[in-house]
């Protein structure tokens, strides 16, 4: 089980998207003005492309690709100290939203996470807390 | 197009010790503008200006001013992380030049070593706001936030690991010619206090992968101080002006489909160098904020030195080292990597350009004639800031 740090509220821009990860859902907005940039990500009140506050909330199919991310060889942090190595990457979904998570399921983080590599979201449970925590896991070609 | 010569730094004072307990921030930068106004030959009453990055134990440049004791006409504190000083030099030059002040004094103190602040691994608290309950469960220090910006440009331009060693190896062969550079190791422990070959860091243990050891700066006690004035004021003072001739500000931050190897240097960078009416050819010392190997890496580029991409085959060779008769110069005090780096590092770069365009540094240039100041301030692979100021011989 994992132990990460939860996201805390009272925090209005971010409460949908965790609502939707409570629900087995990996939420984004779209602006719904005639803008070039209509996906909006993280979270916010307002389009950043166009400053319209006309957005909603759409569902991610959860699929994406890493476009980084590094391992972290120790963290004493609690949450993560008992993790060993651990990946930290911005995941490129294919709705066009880039996110920072975690590359899990892997032997060894340095080896087996590459760039462009095709990962699927999961909802990790975790020790404490109501919130689990959305990370990838390679998809199996 | 004319250049303007309308600011000077006329003051400088590198606090020397990067290990200082029982030391106040404030004492620091007390004691910093203190050497820097002797340095200048102006006295406490001439300043009439105060940047501060509210830095020190009082916080905010509101407390400065009255532990000061000074009723500044000009009050700024610009926070922007590492690169608040060449923002600050920038709004000196440009207030100065609009005649709201005369002597303005930057300044900085920091007592990171001694507090043991964990400035690249630990975590960021504060308040939940819409970024960090979307990034704080996954663990991403400081570190290896650079890290990704790394792997990236590794993976997207096939920069190596032996390359951007090449970096480290420059700053330390600075370093070690810099008595004070010498003892900030020493004091602070490092495992061989000495010349290091691109294998070394290699060698050195992963922090976050790819970013080894001696590809990360140090964190230290210091600060220091320096005096910006104007053509009138500087005239005046016991060494010959430092001119600044350009400056420019960015801020860039993660962005849907964004390039993350760029950094906000792209755009503070051409603004610097257009206000200058130079270019980066003509630069003879690039003192370039190295938190990391990759930070430098990407700042070359983005101030065009190179093309993006090709910072790698750029910096193969040495040309970085002061003598390699090819240039630019960097970071010829030792850098962050090997001299001082207590959080801020900005007003470091604009010190040592300061120190080689008076013939003032131990890694001299021979006739230094430009020199850039790039500070990179807050999260190269997140939200940052880039700062770029333009310095000339007189
Ligand atoms: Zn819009």
């Amino acid at each position: 089980m994992a132990n990460r740090p939860q996201p805390r509220f009272p925090e209005p821009h971010t409460e949908p998207f965790w609502e939707g990860v409570q629900q087995g859902e990996l939420r984004y907005q779209r602006c719904n003005e005639d803008c070039a940039e209509p996906v909006v990500f993280y979270p916010r009140h307002h389009c950043p492309d166009c400053g319209s506050d006309n957005l909603d909330w759409h569902a991610s199919s959860g699929e994406g690709t890493v476009y980084t991310f590094s391992v972290v060889m120790q963290n004493r942090m609690p949450g993560f100290i008992d993790l060993g190595a651990y990946s930290v990457a911005y995941i490129d979904l294919d709705e066009g939203f880039r996110m920072m998570s975690s590359v899990v399921g892997v032997d060894n983080p340095v080896e087996d996470i590459h760039i462009g590599q095709r990962v699927r979201v999961e909802f990790e449970e975790q020790d404490e807390g109501e919130y689990p925590i959305p990370v990838f896991r390679p998809i199996q070609e | 197009m004319a250049q303007e010569r309308q600011a000077a730094i006329v003051g400088i004072h590198e606090y020397p010790l990067r290990v200082a307990p029982g030391v106040s921030a404030m004492n620091i930068k007390v004691d910093s503008i203190r050497a820097a106004l002797d340095d200048a030959g102006l006295k406490w009453s001439d300043i009439d200006a105060i940047y501060d990055a509210q830095d020190g134990e009082a916080g905010g440049g509101l407390q400065l001013a009255a532990y000061l004791g000074l009723r500044p006409t000009v009050l700024d504190t610009t926070q922007v992380g590492g690169s608040s000083y060449e923002f600050q030099a920038a709004h000196a030059m440009r207030d100065i030049a609009a005649g709201k002040c005369n002597v303005a004094v930057l300044s900085y103190g920091s007592t990171s070593a001694s507090n043991r602040v964990a400035i690249g691994t630990g975590g960021r608290g504060g308040p939940a706001t819409w970024a960090t309950n979307m990034e704080a469960p996954y663990g991403s220090t400081l570190i290896s936030n650079y890290a990704m910006v790394k792997q990236r440009h590794k993976f997207e331009y096939g920069t190596t690991d032996e390359q951007f060693a090449g970096i480290s190896v420059a700053t330390r062969h600075h370093a070690m010619r810099n008595p004070e550079a010498v003892k900030a190791m020493t004091d602070l422990q490092f495992v061989g206090v000495n010349e290091i070959t691109p294998q070394d860091v290699l060698d050195s243990r992963v922090v976050a992968d790819p970013l080894h050891l001696l590809e990360c700066c140090m964190i230290s006690d210091g600060g220091g101080a320096l005096i910006i004035a104007s053509a009138d004021v500087a005239r005046g003072c016991k060494k010959p002006p430092v001119w600044l001739i350009g400056g420019g500000e960015a801020t860039k931050y993660r962005e849907n489909g964004g390039d993350i190897t760029t950094s906000a240097g792209a755009q503070s960078g051409p603004i610097a160098f257009g206000e200058a009416g130079v270019s980066p050819d003509e630069i003879d010392i690039a003192m370039i904020y190295d938190s990391f190997t990759i930070t430098v890496a990407v700042c070359l580029e983005d101030l065009g030195f190179c093309p993006k991409g090709e910072v790698g085959a750029y910096v193969e060779g040495g040309r970085l080292a002061f003598d390699s008769g090819e240039g630019p110069a960097l970071n010829t005090d030792g850098g962050g990597l090997s001299s001082n780096h207590p959080g801020m590092r900005g007003i470091f770069l604009l010190l040592e350009g300061a120190r080689q365009l008076r013939g003032e540094s131990t890694s001299q240039v021979p006739d230094a004639k430009l020199a850039v100041a790039h500070g990179n301030g807050g999260l190269l692979g997140g939200t940052h800031t880039g700062g770029t100021v333009i310095l000339a011989k007189d």
